[in-house]
């Protein structure tokens, strides 16, 4: 396979990014810098609008007004190749559950164009702990293993920004533990990672910083007490519709709002 | 142009693997165009005559009915587990997967069909091989321009809830044209005296078509696609 151009960046910035689906607005004026080496959550309730901005940062959903910039990129100048720098794991885990495990990574390491797909799926599966169920169709994989495999489906690209939506529902103690662990590495290998989700327990240890979404309007929640702690405090100083909007960006890289 | 036609591929290798295993899609078509040539032919055919004319409607309605059911699911198996996201999301040329789903379509109703004709030769009593290359032609072209504009159809209402209702309704209006010159091309091959010229004419109607719908749709399908 000839190799793609790659488009790398190390920051991503929404601009008064807004999203509406008819009159119904997702998101309003987002503002937001995410940075390379941090995990970013993307907390509130549901309906908030997180999975329509991890659909707008994905480039899969066009932002009704504002931009999203990958470095200097915009997502539609940077068309294909920056789509092979991004990663999007949704709770619904876009596999064929009618492919063995490792048609299935075989298949998307064709389709982003990576050299010995075979090869790739081999370590993937490792990755995975599934190596001795790789000839197994998904459609037999408990939640967990679908899960694992999925993962490993979505960085088998090694892409620079990896969107997850809720990743660890329906997951046991364990499987969590591994998540949580490939997560950490990413942090390590210096991957923008977006987590939106609603497992503050989970998640409280893993998170450089955390964003609230409510109603479609952003706001960087604070920093004192724990997550779930600063979470409730910051769902009861944003009334429904009356949260101002933050005028500048949201944060501005790892460690400016810690968690 | 080379990656191109590997995505293409490798969508049609996965679409083929897919349906080797479940065999969904092509025995719930099969059923459907054996049933229907079957309920047409007690309907059509008295004293073993058939009425004149009626084998090449038979015969494009099956296909029309057929391929839309099979175009319903199309896509359906891209639905669940929202892997239609994870083929959005890959690094290719989107058309690419549009013709990778397309050519899936087409080599399932190329099976479909081969038995189609059979039967509506037989029951029928229709000299449908008389001019096999010619009739090969209109069945080629007029799927082509079917299924191009009804693969598009189907990813378009992917995410709509009355799909099932919706792409008849949107595929029939369209394609009636690509019908018409099938079944007015089949009718001129079978007739006691073929008229070959006629059939020309209607071939070239039908190839200028399909020119005109698969370009339309792979310069449609990428922001069909995009939310």
């Amino acid at each position: 396979m000839p190799p793609l151009q790659i488009t790398d960046f190390t920051q991503v910035t929404l601009s008064g990014v807004s999203r509406h689906y008819g009159r119904r607005r997702a998101l309003s004026r987002v503002n937001l810098v995410l940075s390379a080496g941090e995990i970013i959550g993307v907390l509130g309730p549901n309906g908030a609008g997180k999975s329509t901005l991890l659909g707008v940062l994905s480039t899969l959903a066009e932002p009704s007004n504002g931009d999203v910039r990958y470095g200097d990129l915009t997502a539609s100048a940077g068309g294909a190749p920056l789509r092979a720098q991004v990663g999007f794991l949704s709770h619904e885990l876009q596999l064929y559950p009618e492919l063995t495990a490792r048609e299935n990574l075989e298949f998307f390491a064709g389709l982003y164009g990576l050299d010995r797909p075979a090869e790739r799926a081999h370590e993937a599966l490792a990755r995975a702990s599934l190596s001795e169920r790789a000839d197994d169709l998904v459609e037999g994989f408990s939640r967990g293993m679908r899960q694992r495999l999925a993962l490993e489906r979505t960085l088998l690209h090694a892409p620079r920004l990896v969107l997850f939506d809720e990743p660890f529902t329906g997951l046991d103690e364990a499987s969590c533990g591994t998540l949580v662990t490939r997560l950490q590495q990413l942090r390590t290998a210096g991957r923008i990672v977006v987590l939106a989700t609603h497992d503050l327990d989970v998640v409280s240890q893993l998170l450089d910083r955390a964003v609230l979404l409510r109603m479609g309007r952003l706001s960087e929640l604070g920093s004192k007490g724990s997550l779930r702690e600063r979470y409730r405090a910051a769902l009861a100083e944003a009334p429904r519709g009356r949260r101002p909007v933050p005028s500048g960006p949201s944060g501005s890289g790892p460690g400016e709002s810690p968690a | 142009m080379r990656r191109f036609l590997q995505v293409t591929w490798l969508v049609v290798r996965k679409d083929l693997r897919v349906e080797s295993r479940n065999k969904e899609m092509l025995l719930t078509t099969l059923f459907f165009a054996v049933s229907c040539v079957l309920v047409f032919s007690f309907g059509f055919v008295r004293g073993g005559e058939a009425i004149e004319g009626s084998a090449s409607g038979v015969l494009w309605i099956t296909i029309a009915f057929s391929g839309t059911l099979a175009l319903g699911r199309a896509f359906e198996r891209e639905r669940h587990h929202d892997a239609l996201r994870g083929l959005l999301m890959a690094p290719v040329d989107r058309p690419a997967i549009y013709v990778g789903k397309l050519v899936g379509v087409l080599l399932l109703l190329a099976v479909v069909e081969a038995l189609v004709v059979v039967m509506v030769a037989f029951l029928f009593q229709a000299p449908l091989f008389r001019h096999g290359w010619w009739l090969l032609t209109l069945l080629s072209l007029g799927t082509i321009g079917f299924a191009s504009v009804g693969t598009l159809f189907s990813a378009m209402l992917l995410r709509t809830r009355s799909r099932a209702v919706l792409l008849p309704v949107l595929l029939y209006p369209v394609t009636i044209p690509v019908l018409i010159m099938g079944v007015s091309g089949t009718f001129a091959l079978v007739q006691p005296e073929p008229d070959l010229v006629l059939a020309r004419v209607w071939v070239s109607l039908l190839f200028f078509f399909d020119i005109v719908f698969v370009t339309l749709a792979l310069w449609t399908f990428e922001p069909v696609m995009t939310e």
